[in-house]
C-alpha cells in the first residue's frame, strides 16, 4: 500500500505546478468528453437506417421541360424503355429517395379535421411501383394496387378546381410515424387529415424508411401515397438492379434516355450508395476533424505530464537518494511517481467531469443537442488515467533508477 | 539589454532542446487550429458588399393565417407574395428597390455540336444591378418599361458570355433559353458575392462557385412559366401555374435605404401597409421586418453551427496549449534558480530577470507563431477538400498573417507571466549558498 501522506506534503511545496497539471487535465478531460459525445453523435446520425434496398438502387434525374400531358406519355415510353435494358430488374418514377441531396416534399399531418395546427411534418413519397422497386419491408396491410393511383398532375388541377372525389384516400406509412401517431394502438385503417381536413386511410406499415433530409423533424416520419409521378414534376427514375450491375446499368440506361430525346439534360446519375455517402459528407468530415482534435489533445496533455514528471524528478534527485539509502526500493520510487501523477489525475478528471457537464449544457442550449450520457464519464476518466501512467512511466523510471549514492554528495 | 535578453534566452532554449522543441509544437498546434477556424469564421460572416451593405435593407411582411401566430415572437416569414412585393416596387419609398427569385433554365449552345446545359439565373426587376453594384462589362442592365412590358431581355455573367461567345461583346446577340429566344442587353464583370446574400432562402447554394450565370425580368419569367427555385404556400389551394395571384411566397425584396431618416420613414410605411392589409382582411397578422443586410445574414444564420463548435473546440484547444506551456516554462525557470540567484548577486535588478524570462517567452511565442503558420496551411489545406459549399474560399489573408503573430505572442506573453514573475521573485543568498 502506498503511503499518501508524503506525496500530498510534496505537491504542497509545489502546489503551482500542481494546480497547472490538474487544470490542464481537467480541460483536456471536459473536452474530450464532449468531442467523444459529438463523434458519438455523427456516427448514429451516419448510421440511420434508410430502408431501401441501398446496394442495389441507382438514380437519374433529367431537367424538366414541357408539359405535363406530354410527359406522363413520354415517362411510360421511357419506364418501357428502361425495363428492356438487360440487368434492369425494377424501374419507377419516385419524387425523392432518403437521405440524398435534391429537394424534399414534406406534408403537415393532423389526426383530426378540427385540429388546428399540424402535429408533425412527414415526408411524402409519390411514385408508382416506388415501395417495391425501393425494396421497402411492408410489416403490416398492403401495397398500393395499380387502380388506386392518380396522376400528380390531375391531382393538382382537381385541387385547384375545388374537385375532391377522385383524390386518393388510401396511404402508408413507417412504423416509427405510426407508433408516434398512435402509440401503442393498431395503425392500419385509422385515418390522417391533411390541409383542410383531407381524410386518408392507413393501408400498410413499413419498416424503415428515412425521409430525404431535415432529419431532426424525426429521421423516419414517413409516408407514401399512391400518386403517379412523371420526370416534369422533377421526380427521377429509379433503377433495381444487381450490385454489380449498376455501373453498366446506369450507363445503358442514360444512353438510352438520351436515344429517346437528345435535347434532355441528365441534371443527376448516381448510385444510392453515392448519394447517400455525400449526403453525410459532412457528418464524416466533422467526426474526422473531431478525432484529429482530440488524438493533438491527448497527445499535448501527456507531454505536459512528461515535461512536469521529468522536472519534478530531476528537482527531487537528493530526496529520492536518501529515500534509496534509507531502504525504499526501485520499484517504491516508481510506485511513488506513479502514485502522485494518479492523484493529480484524480483531480483533474473530477474537476473535468464538472466541467465537461457545464460544456454539455452550453451545447444544449445553443447547439440542440441531447445530454451527454454517463457512460461517458468513466470512460473519459479512464483514458486520462491510462493516458496520465503512461506519460509518467518514462520519468518515474528515471527516478527509480537514481543510486542511493546521491545522498552522500551535496546537491 | 534587449539584445543581451536575446542572447541569454537562445543559450537557454538552445541548452534544453527537448523542452523547448515541446513548448513550440504545443503552442505551434493550438494556433494552427485557432487560426484555421478562425479564417473559415471570418470569411463565413465576412460583409459580402463592405461599400454598402449598410444601406441595403431587407423587407418582410406576414400574409400567414392567425393561427399559430403569437405577437411579438413570430418572425414574418422570409419571402414575400407577388402582390405584395409589387406593391412595395411600385410605391418607389426607397432610392432603389428590386424583388428577386432564383430560376434556373436550359440554354441552347451557340454551335451546333455542342450539347445544351442548364444554368443558374434571378430573376429580379431594373434596379437589381444598381441596387447591389453589380458591374457591367459591356451595355447595362433593362429598363422599368422591360419589367413592365415583360420583355424577353438578359443580363448574363462574364463566365456564361466567355462559355458562349469567347468573352467578345455580345451585347444586341440572341441567345435561347428554354425555347425562347432572349436578347442580350449587358454583360457583367465576374461578380460573386460571398455568400450569395440576396438570395438567401431562396433556394439553392449560400455560398462557392462563380455567381449566378444569367439576370432576367421577373414578368418575363412568370410569362414564360420559369418556376422559381422555392415556394412556399400558405393556403392549401394552389394554382402553381398562376404565381402572381397564388397565396403562395417566393420572392425576396431588397431596398436601397441612404441614411437613418430613410430607414424610419420606410419602417413606418412597410408598418402602415401591413395594417391597411390587416384592415382590409387580407393579412391576419400585422407583423413587419426590415433587417439591413448583415443583420439578415445573422438572422439567416449563414455561419453554420459546426463551424462555430469547431472554433470553440479549437479555442479550449489553444487554452490547453497555452496552460502546457505555462507548466512547461515554470519548470524550466524554477531549474534555473540557481542561475537567477548568480545574476541577481552580481547586480542584476528584479525587472532585468522578469525582462529576461519574458523574451524567451516571446522568442517561443515567435517560433511557435511560424510554425502555427504551416500548421493554418494545413489545416486550411484540408478544409479546401471538405465537402462544405465554402470550402474553395478558405485562405489565409494578410489580416489573418498578422493576426497569427499577434495570437502567438500575446498567448506566449501570458504562458510566460507567472514563470517570469517566479523567477524575479527568486532571493539570491540561498541559492548562492546551496551550491
Amino acid at each position: 500500500m502506498i503511503e499518501l501522506r508524503p506525496i500530498f506534503s510534496t505537491l504542497r511545496r509545489h502546489k503551482t505546478t500542481a494546480w497547472l497539471l490538474v487544470l490542464e487535465i481537467a480541460l483536456t478531460c471536459a473536452i474530450v468528453c464532449n468531442a467523444v459525445f459529438l463523434i458519438g453523435q455523427r456516427l448514429q446520425r451516419m448510421d440511420l437506417p434508410s430502408g431501401v434496398a441501398e446496394h442495389e438502387l441507382v438514380q437519374i434525374q433529367l431537367g424538366r421541360i414541357g408539359k405535363s400531358t406530354e410527359a406522363m406519355a413520354q415517362s411510360q415510353t421511357d419506364l418501357a424503355a428502361l425495363r428492356l435494358i438487360p440487368g434492369v430488374k425494377q424501374v419507377a418514377v419516385i419524387n425523392q429517395l432518403p437521405f440524398s441531396d435534391g429537394g424534399a416534399s414534406n406534408s403537415g399531418i393532423r389526426l383530426s379535421p378540427q385540429q388546428q395546427q399540424d402535429t408533425l411534418e412527414a415526408t411524402t413519397y409519390y411514385g408508382e411501383g416506388a415501395l417495391s422497386t425501393l425494396g421497402v419491408r411492408l410489416l403490416e396491410g398492403r401495397d398500393f394496387q395499380h387502380g388506386e393511383y392518380a396522376d400528380f398532375g390531375t391531382i393538382i388541377a382537381d385541387l385547384h378546381n375545388g374537385d375532391l372525389k377522385n383524390l386518393p384516400s388510401t396511404i402508408i406509412v413507417t412504423q416509427a410515424l405510426a407508433q408516434r401517431l398512435w402509440p401503442g394502438q393498431e395503425a392500419l385503417g385509422q385515418t390522417i387529415y391533411v390541409g383542410k381536413g383531407l381524410p386518408f386511410r392507413v393501408i400498410g406499415v413499413v419498416a424503415d424508411l428515412g425521409r430525404p433530409n431535415d432529419l431532426n423533424q424525426g429521421p423516419e416520419y414517413s409516408t407514401v401515397w399512391p400518386i403517379r409521378m412523371t420526370v416534369a414534376d422533377g421526380s427521377s427514375y429509379v433503377i433495381r438492379t444487381a450490385p454489380q450491375d449498376r455501373a453498366t446499368v446506369l450507363q445503358s440506361a442514360v444512353a438510352k434516355l438520351k436515344q429517346l430525346d437528345p435535347n434532355r439534360v441528365v441534371l443527376v446519375k448516381r448510385t444510392y450508395d453515392d448519394a447517400r455517402h455525400e449526403f453525410f459528407a459532412n457528418d464524416r468530415a466533422m467526426a474526422g476533424i473531431l478525432v484529429g482534435v482530440i488524438a493533438a489533445l491527448l497527445t499535448v496533455t501527456a507531454l505536459g505530464i512528461v515535461g512536469l514528471a521529468s522536472f519534478w524528478v530531476g528537482q527531487r534527485r537528493r530526496t529520492i537518494g536518501v529515500r534509496r539509502a534509507l531502504g525504499a526500493t526501485r520499484g517504491d520510487i516508481l510506485r511513488y511517481f506513479q502514485a502522485e501523477n494518479f492523484l493529480l489525475a484524480s483531480f483533474g478528471i473530477a474537476f473535468g467531469m464538472v466541467l465537461a457537464y457545464g460544456i454539455n449544457l452550453f451545447l444544449m442550449v445553443h447547439y440542440e443537442l441531447p445530454r451527454l450520457p454517463g457512460i461517458y464519464f468513466p470512460v473519459g476518466a479512464a483514458v486520462l488515467w491510462v493516458i496520465g501512467q503512461l506519460a509518467v512511466l518514462g520519468p518515474a523510471m528515471r527516478a527509480a533508477n537514481v543510486p542511493p549514492v546521491v545522498a552522500t554528495r551535496s546537491a | 539589454m534587449f539584445g543581451y535578453y536575446m542572447d541569454l534566452a537562445l543559450r537557454s532554449l538552445k541548452r534544453h532542446k527537448v523542452l523547448t522543441t515541446l513548448m513550440v509544437l504545443s503552442l505551434a498546434l493550438g494556433i494552427g487550429a485557432c487560426i484555421t477556424t478562425t479564417t473559415v469564421l471570418r470569411l463565413l460572416s465576412g460583409d459580402p458588399l463592405p461599400q454598402k451593405s449598410s444601406q441595403l435593407f431587407y423587407a418582410q411582411v406576414d400574409p400567414n393565417a392567425k393561427e399559430g401566430y403569437i405577437a411579438g415572437q413570430t418572425e414574418p416569414p422570409s419571402t414575400m407574395t407577388y402582390v405584395d412585393a409589387m406593391f412595395l416596387l411600385h410605391a418607389h419609398r426607397a432610392k432603389r428597390q428590386a424583388a428577386v427569385a432564383l430560376t434556373s433554365g436550359k440554354i441552347a449552345p451557340q454551335r451546333a455540336n455542342e450539347r445544351p446545359f442548364y444554368s443558374d439565373g434571378v430573376q429580379t426587376t431594373a434596379d437589381f444591378f444598381g441596387l447591389f453594384g453589380a458591374p457591367f462589362e459591356y451595355g447595362s442592365g433593362w429598363t422599368a418599361a422591360d419589367d413592365e412590358g415583360g420583355s424577353q431581355v438578359i443580363v448574363i455573367a462574364s463566365f456564361l458570355n466567355q462559355k458562349l461567345f469567347g468573352g467578345a461583346n455580345s451585347v444586341g446577340k440572341t441567345i435561347r433559353m428554354n425555347d425562347h429566344d432572349f436578347r442580350i442587353v449587358g454583360v457583367l464583370k465576374p461578380w460573386s458575392p460571398q455568400p450569395r446574400f440576396y438570395a438567401l432562402d431562396l433556394g439553392g447554394h449560400d455560398y462557392g462557385g462563380d455567381g449566378d450565370a444569367m439576370f432576367l425580368p421577373l414578368k418575363t419569367a412568370m410569362d414564360l412559366k420559369m418556376g422559381p427555385q422555392d415556394i412556399e404556400c400558405y393556403d392549401s389551394v394552389t394554382d402553381v401555374n398562376n404565381l402572381a395571384a397564388a397565396p403562395c411566397m417566393w420572392l425576396g425584396v431588397w431596398v436601397e435605404l441612404p441614411d437613418q431618416a430613410a430607414v424610419a420613414d420606410y419602417r413606418t410605411f412597410l408598418a402602415n401597409y401591413a395594417r391597411q392589409q390587416v384592415a382590409q382582411g387580407r393579412f391576419s397578422r400585422d407583423e413587419t421586418a426590415l433587417l439591413d443586410l448583415m443583420g439578415w445574414l445573422r438572422d439567416q444564420q449563414v455561419v453554420p453551427d459546426d463551424v462555430r463548435l469547431q472554433a470553440g473546440l479549437a479555442y479550449g484547444f489553444l487554452l490547453i496549449c497555452v496552460l502546457n506551456t505555462v507548466g512547461l516554462l515554470l519548470a524550466k525557470c524554477l531549474r534555473r534558480s540557481r542561475e537567477i540567484g548568480v545574476r541577481r548577486a552580481l547586480g542584476a535588478t528584479r525587472g532585468a530577470i522578469f525582462g529576461q524570462f519574458m523574451v524567451e517567452a516571446g522568442i517561443v511565442g515567435l517560433v511557435g507563431g511560424l510554425l502555427g503558420l504551416g500548421f493554418a496551411e494545413l489545416g486550411l489545406f484540408g478544409i479546401r477538400h471538405q465537402p462544405a459549399e465554402y470550402a474553395s474560399l478558405a485562405h489565409l489573408d494578410l489580416s489573418m498573417f498578422v493576426f497569427t503573430f499577434v495570437v502567438a505572442l500575446v498567448a506566449s506573453l501570458i504562458a510566460g507571466l507567472l514563470p517570469a514573475w517566479r523567477a524575479c521573485a527568486v532571493a539570491p543568498a540561498p541559492q548562492l549558498k546551496a551550491s
